[in-house]
């Protein structure tokens, strides 16, 4: 999309490095003089919400590996010193633990804007398996990240989560002693679960770097989900006009945020977390982190065998299924209509999709025979309803609509779609 | 291969020595790289000093009729219970075709050992398990606080139930509690349980040993 190159450099020592490294021409041409489309919404700002996110993580990070003691003794220690002893400690584990949470809550909200406008359609289909690799390498490292303040949630987290490896067929229990480098959840597991959330958040910005790059090839989508034409008239230069609107809503997000951070630290983690891990005990109620809750959810409502495939590998197939039937995605939905602005039926079920997501997320925080409020039965066969529904939306609902929905009329271009179509 | 500087070779020509050091530094450069990569992945495996750590000992005599105590042996949970009368004979009516897992899971047995009670104990009153549940690896609830509805234990994450010789019976856990290696130190007498080891690997491997205290009764 950016086209010949438009940076002169004037002074000097800009010419000097410009024929030796051209990297300031790179930054202008990436974030400076890119076409935009001129109808970008607020949903189009999460990407730079997430870049803010991904540097706040690592910094953050950083200096809590400066004060924590990745061993099973003390790690649980050193983190209440850290919140209570090192200076500003109490700050910035705040930030990392809520950052966590914040970098999830942009991340579902620019899935879904990708969902509903379409931007995984051709020729964006890299652009959205990178970011559903990038969604991936989060969840890894979240996982971890979790499992290092030694908690009893954070120990029988790691316990549940890897004995879903021990699920598979024939090599599970070799691969699950393997993870574990021990008979349980123990000191080599929480000393490598510390070397690899340090490292992954430096894959993560090598593969947004990606990420960017397979953006700036077909340029941005848009609500109206059309390519740029004429980019004088369907385009505006990145700068100032996103990086103000990006720079606006990054200052609203870290306003909620902060008001997280210094008001309610703690009320995203769980009670038991500040109980130190112990091995013998199992909390009464297990229940990952929010973000994970609703393929949590998923996990637990295969609860029947499918064939030879037992309950228990029936539901880790599903709940990686979940995610990997993200990655066809693009080759699922049939339509050529990218935004949901003009496909009058899908909006619908794309709605409730994000019904079911949320239901998901409820039925994962619950215990699975418990009834649900004013419907009765239990929960478990709520999830079941809305898993059914998750993939049904993926593999039935997005084929068959893209054949027999008969879209609304688009624009004739980006710039009809803000200004109406009489002016040509 | 590409003609080059004259060379024979390519598609339908006589092998040249070109080719062969071709397939060479090939087939070298991908055994290379196998030998580079398992040090990288086998070092992930369990340590010597972990490996080490395998064995415990416990004395049973701690342990009360219809009580269960949990030892912490390899980093996790094992339930050494002294079972009733009752329990005894609860868990020998129950027939192999009423058990969702009609295997023995006893690592001092075969692979293919079936499930009935005896072949989950050396004593009848005297019953050793892993204290994982078989689902997701929870520590299942016993003796003191719920049995469940086969008076064994009861796993509260996800509902497991367990009779009195430590086998699913209902839930979504796949397989009966294992039994692991132990046999008891000095004969018909002693009460003294060794744990982790089976007496013909005692008999033979110098690994270190540690003795084990009750934690929960």
């Amino acid at each position: 999309m950016s086209g010949p190159s438009t940076y002169k450099p004037s002074t000097g020592i800009e010419k000097w490095l410009d024929s030796r490294l051209p990297i300031i021409r790179l930054g202008y041409d990436s974030f400076v003089d890119f076409p935009t489309p001129r109808n970008l919404n607020y949903w189009w700002t999460f990407g730079g919400i997430l870049a803010v996110f991904l540097m706040i993580q690592i910094i953050s990070g950083i200096v809590l590996a400066m004060h924590y003691v990745a061993h099973e003794d003390y790690a649980f220690d050193s983190v209440q010193r850290i919140t209570r002893d090192v200076p500003f400690g109490w700050l910035i584990q705040s930030m990392h633990a809520n950052g966590a949470s914040f970098f999830f809550v942009a991340v579902y909200l620019h899935m879904f804007r990708g969902l509903y406008y379409g931007s995984y359609k051709a020729p964006r289909e890299i652009l959205w398996i990178l970011g559903v690799v990038i969604y991936l390498l989060m969840m890894a490292t979240a996982f971890m990240g979790y499992v290092l303040p030694w908690g009893q949630m954070s120990y029988w987290g790691a316990m549940v989560i890897t004995n879903l490896i021990g699920a598979l067929p024939f090599v599970g229990d070799a691969i699950r002693e393997w993870l574990w480098g021990g008979f349980s959840v123990g000191q080599a597991t929480l000393n490598r679960f510390f070397s690899l959330h340090y490292l992954l958040p430096f894959v993560i910005a090598g593969v947004v770097g990606l990420h960017i790059w397979a953006l700036h090839v077909p340029g941005n989508g848009n609500p109206a989900g059309l390519e740029i034409k004429d980019p004088k008239k369907d385009a505006l230069p990145f700068h100032p006009y996103y990086t103000v609107k990006d720079g606006f809503a990054i200052i609203v997000y870290l306003m909620v945020f902060a008001t997280f951070v210094f008001y309610m630290p703690g009320v995203l983690g769980h009670a038991d977390n500040y109980i130190e891990a112990d091995p013998l005990v199992t909390p009464a109620h297990i229940v990952p982190e929010w973000y994970f809750l609703p393929f949590y959810a998923i996990l637990r409502a295969v609860t029947f065998d499918i064939g030879p495939i037992d309950a228990k590998l029936g539901g880790v197939l599903a709940m990686f299924g979940a995610i990997a039937i993200l990655f066809v995605l693009p080759w699922l939905d049939t339509s050529k209509v990218r935004s949901m602005r003009y496909r009058p039926l899908t909006r619908w079920f794309f709605i409730f999709f994000v019904i079911a997501a949320l239901g998901l997320g409820w039925c994962g925080a619950k215990n699975p025979d418990d009834p649900v409020p004013l419907l009765g039965f239990k929960f478990v066969y709520l999830a079941q309803f809305l898993t059914l529904y998750y993939f049904a939306y993926f593999v039935v609902i997005l084929p068959v609509l893209g054949i027999i929905e008969k879209p609304k009329d688009r624009p004739a271009s980006i710039e009809a779609s803000v200004l109406g179509n009489d002016k040509s | 291969m590409t003609k080059e500087n004259g060379a024979p070779g390519g598609h339908g020509e006589e092998p040249t020595r070109r080719d062969f050091i071709y397939i060479a530094a090939g087939g070298a450069a991908a055994v290379g790289g196998g030998l580079v990569a398992w040090p990288f992945i086998d070092q992930m495996n369990p340590a010597a000093d972990t490996l080490a750590l395998g064995s415990i000992r416990f004395d049973t005599a701690q342990v009360e009729e219809g009580a269960s105590v949990t030892v912490m042996w390899r980093g996790g949970p094992v339930f050494v219970r002294r079972r009733t009368e009752a329990e005894i004979a609860e868990a020998r009516e129950a027939g192999l075709n009423s058990l969702p897992d009609d295997l023995a899971r006893n690592d001092n047995l075969g692979n293919s050992a079936p499930a009935v009670d005896a072949n989950r104990v050396l004593r009848p009153e005297i019953l050793i398990v892993k204290g994982n549940c078989t689902h997701l690896g929870c520590v299942p609830l016993g003796p003191g606080s719920n049995t469940g509805d086969y008076d064994g234990w009861y796993c509260p994450c996800h509902g497991s139930h367990y009779d009195t010789s430590g086998r699913i019976r209902r839930g979504p856990a796949p397989e009966n509690l294992p039994v692991p290696d132990y046999y008891f130190e000095g004969g018909e007498e002693s009460t003294i349980v060794k744990i982790g080891l089976s007496p013909e690997e005692a008999a033979t491997s110098g690994w270190q040993e540690s003795d084990a205290s009750g934690a929960v009764a």
